[in-house]
């Protein structure tokens, strides 16, 4: 059992928690994620690595309420506990010789790309980090975002905050005015990664993105988080999660990724009504 | 000693029917009473050569533990058994008998052979029922020895050195012990409890489980040797699937034997109370003459699907269990022998709509005395299906060899191993199961587990003295 020590909401459906599980918390780099199922009738789900403190010996995740196992899963207060969590897992991304990068998060995706831009922050490394939410609601991790990067834009849909705008216009407003990044990390909607890719091929810079298909173990033992990248198949969970962008076939992996959708919508219904029957129940 | 029974046939083992069974998960075979696991002890004519001992591969001393049923000593008959194999119920349900034990007896050669691993099975329930085996803890010798993976190798491993005495933690990566035993079998085959009863017993034994521990990631087998560990048995099986690569196979509803049977066996899928989803196929096409091709073809069936075996080989060439391949047949299961598949036809949205696959005839034998198939020019067709399963063999995973430095593989990705010991090129660490030989079996496995658990006690005896 793994004990949430804090819980803490960060916008209406984002949750952070943090957990005591010593073995990933000693181990763990950024790029890296965890498997968990929060019991015994639990799916397994992959979660980034969103920080850790070794000594505690505790390990932070963030995510997004989006279907029956993050709801479940955030339904659990602090002193909790969760049944199994597994990890570190998956390739520590490669920050070395990075010298001036561009961060790119797309709403949760801040979680996952925040780490990346603090590792390569505390090197040395230029970093311009933007942060695109949907609108003012669904911001998080500004503050945190903004001690990990020399420049943080934030971008919204709706123009509700920051600049109004998406990610990639900030990017190619950049590109086209001369700044010149060594490699851009993009972490966010697969849609959003496509676009940044297509983008930043244009302008020739290298482009690092974070995959996330649906898995199981987490080990290579099932293929269920297969990609093509550059014509070949990878396993995201031990040959990435982190890949050359340019490479990726993301209209695959978008086709992949819905691939038991309506199942899942299906399970979350039943979860919200057996919630809704307990409460009217009272 | 009672009279023998010269019957040409094995006493038939009351089975589910097979268009009852191919709708639920329970076991299928049901198992001998005590009056048809006598009857067919009687069937055993006590050979003074015992060629059936030689035909398995961890010796279990057939005759005497038969002659012990024949007795209605079944608990002795259990002891018998369990002086050389610790998984009997677990064997007797799953060993290729008819390449092992069973192939050997001589009552084979004029009739069917003596029905060893149902003996063997009804000794192990036996017991089972009567909770028999007290699992106690050995005197404690004060060394520690870690395994890493929990399946029949890493099992039967510690399973030995726990019962000498030795300090022995299993760290597995999934959260369950078992192996493939828990996520590849599935329950019709192996009841999932039958396992945990097992494992249960080692831990009795004093065996330390930590699951949730993938190794090479959480830990180094470095850092467990510089740690107070005194030996590393790894036995982490095979378990990277392969694809065809053909063409289509990235399409939705290609799935691999592995992630298909996981979702359903080990993560539950098949009960409404468990929250992992699996595809619900209408037909589906399973690539490959396996155990793993005829336990998902069977788990399909049973989720509800119209199911075709494409297999590239003829039956005779068939890896898979004679029995499994007979149940496979009799639940309705369509078999395309000697058929390759050549492309997965997928629809606009990108899902699986068709196999097509070429015919085979058999050729000239290969380096493995098997016939080779070769391609029948134009004899294309398409098999209309949702889901394709591929089953075409699976290779050792690479995180342990790449994560420990000095401990040599081959080619193929197994690790490099003496077969008597189990002593790989990296000082103190042993290893076996298909780690070290690829996809085999149970029994292979557990022999493996065996040799090592007794080299490893030999070498650490002798730097004690
Ligand atoms: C390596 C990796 C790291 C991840 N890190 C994080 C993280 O730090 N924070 C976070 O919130 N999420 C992360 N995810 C996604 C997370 O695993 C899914 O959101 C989670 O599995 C959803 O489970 P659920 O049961 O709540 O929802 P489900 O009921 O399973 O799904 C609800 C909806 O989400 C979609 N969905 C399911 N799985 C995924 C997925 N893997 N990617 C995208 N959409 C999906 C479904 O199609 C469905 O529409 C990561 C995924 C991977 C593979
Ligand atoms: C579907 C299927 C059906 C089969 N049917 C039969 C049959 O009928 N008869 C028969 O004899 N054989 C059968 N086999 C083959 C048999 O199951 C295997 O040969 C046997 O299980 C091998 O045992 P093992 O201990 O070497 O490996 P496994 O059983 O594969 O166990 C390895 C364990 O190590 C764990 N592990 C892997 N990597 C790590 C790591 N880095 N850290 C920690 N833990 C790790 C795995 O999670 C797993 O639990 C079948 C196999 C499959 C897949
Ligand atoms: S362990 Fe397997 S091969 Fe050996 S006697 Fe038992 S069933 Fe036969
Ligand atoms: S070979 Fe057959 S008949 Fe002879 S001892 Fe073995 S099981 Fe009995
Ligand atoms: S999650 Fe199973 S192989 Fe990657």
């Amino acid at each position: 059992m793994y004990k949430v020590v804090k819980r803490e909401q960060l916008t209406e459906n984002v949750v952070l928690m943090e957990v005591e599980a010593p073995l990933v918390a000693k181990k763990c780099l950024p790029g890296q994620f965890i498997i968990l199922r929060v019991n015994e009738q639990g799916e397994r789900i992959p979660l980034t690595v969103a920080g850790y403190d070794r000594e505690k010996g505790t390990v932070r995740i963030i995510y997004q309420i989006v279907g029956k196992t993050t709801q479940i899963l955030s339904e659990l207060k602090e002193g909790e506990a969760i049944l199994d969590f597994v990890g570190p897992l998956g390739t520590p991304s490669h920050t070395e010789g990075i010298k001036k990068a561009a961060v790119i998060g797309g709403g949760l995706g801040c979680a996952i790309a925040y780490p990346q831009a603090k590792a390569l922050f505390d090197k040395g490394a230029d970093v311009t980090m933007i942060a695109g939410f949907r609108s003012k609601d669904f911001v998080i991790l500004e503050d945190e975002m903004k001690k990990a990067s020399n420049k943080l834009y934030i971008m919204s849909d709706d123009g509700s905050y920051g600049e109004h705008g998406l990610v990639t216009n900030k990017l190619e407003e950049l590109l086209k005015a001369g700044e010149v990044f060594d490699t851009v990390i993009a972490i966010g909607p697969l849609i959003m990664m496509k676009f940044v890719c297509q983008l930043t091929k244009k302008y020739n810079v290298k482009t690092i993105v974070s995959m996330n298909p649906i898995m199981i173990d987490g080990t290579g033992m099932c293929g269920g988080c297969r990609l093509t990248v550059d014509g070949k198949t990878k396993f995201a969970c031990v040959d990435g999660p982190d890949f050359d962008g340019h490479l990726v076939d993301f209209d695959e992996a978008i086709r992949r990724s819905r691939m038991y959708s309506s199942k899942e919508r299906e399970a979350m219904e039943k979860h919200k009504c057996r919630l809704e029957g307990m409460n009217s129940g009272k | 000693m009672a009279n023998k029974n010269m019957a040409p046939k094995k006493t038939p083992m009351p089975e589910q029917k097979p268009d009852v069974r191919n709708k639920n998960f329970s076991e299928v075979a049901l198992g001998y009473t005590e009056e048809m696991a006598l009857n067919e002890a009687a069937r055993c004519l006590g050979c003074k050569n015992r060629p059936c001992v030689s035909g398995c591969p961890v010796n279990v001393q057939i005759p005497d533990f038969i002659t012990l049923v024949a007795e209605g000593k079944y608990s002795e008959a259990y002891k018998k058994i369990t002086e050389t194999n610790s998984l009997p119920a677990v064997c007797g349900r799953v060993c290729p008998q008819e390449s092992q034990c069973e192939g050997k007896c001589v009552r084979g050669i004029k009739g069917e052979p003596v029905a060893i691993g149902r003996l063997e099975r009804f000794c192990a329930d036996y017991s089972m029922k009567k909770a028999e085996d007290s699992g106690e803890k050995a005197k404690p010798n004060g060394h520690k020895v870690a395994v890493i993976g929990a399946g029949p190798a890493g099992l039967t491993c510690a399973g030995d050195l726990a019962r000498k005495g030795y300090d022995v933690t299993v760290f597995e990566a999934f959260h369950k012990a078992g192996g493939v035993l828990i996520y590849g079998i599935p329950e019709f085959r192996l009841p999932k409890a039958i396992v945990q009863k097992e494992i249960d017993k080692l831990i009795k034994a004093g065996v330390k489980m930590e699951l949730n521990v993938v190794a090479g990631r959480a830990v180094q087998v470095d850092e467990l040797l510089e740690s107070g560990f005194e030996a590393v048995f790894v036995g982490t099986g095979a378990g990277l699937p392969a694809f065809l690569n053909i063409e289509g196979e990235s399409l939705n509803g290609v799935f691999s034997a592995n992630e298909y049977l996981t979702r359903n066996n080990l993560m539950k899928a098949f009960d409404p109370n468990y929250d992992t989803p699996i595809f619900e196929a209408k037909k589906v096409a399973v690539v490959g003459g396996g155990n793993v091709a005829m336990d998902a073809a069977r788990t399909a069936k049973r989720l509800g699907a119209e199911v075709y075996i494409v297999y590239r080989r003829s039956e005779e060439e068939m890896p898979a269990r004679a029995e499994e391949i007979h149940h496979a047949k009799e639940e309705g299961i369509n078999f395309n022998l000697l058929c390759n598949p050549v492309r997965i036809l997928g629809n606009k949205d990108g899902w699986v709509e068709g196999i097509e696959c070429v015919r085979m005839e058999l050729g000239e034998p290969d380096a493995s005395g098997r016939r080779r198939p070769v391609e029948k020019q134009g004899s294309n067709f398409v098999i209309d299906v949702d889901a394709v399963i591929m089953a075409i063999g699976t290779s050792p995973n690479p995180i342990i060899k790449d994560t420990t430095k000095g401990l040599e593989t081959n080619k193929h990705g197994c690790i490099v191993a003496c077969e008597d010991t189990g002593k790989t090129s990296k000082d103190r660490v042993y290893a076996g199961g298909d780690a070290v030989t690829g996809a085999a079996t149970v029994i292979l496995a557990m022999g493996a587990g065996k040799k090592a658990a007794e080299a490893i006690d030999k070498a650490i005896m002798n730097k004690a003295e």
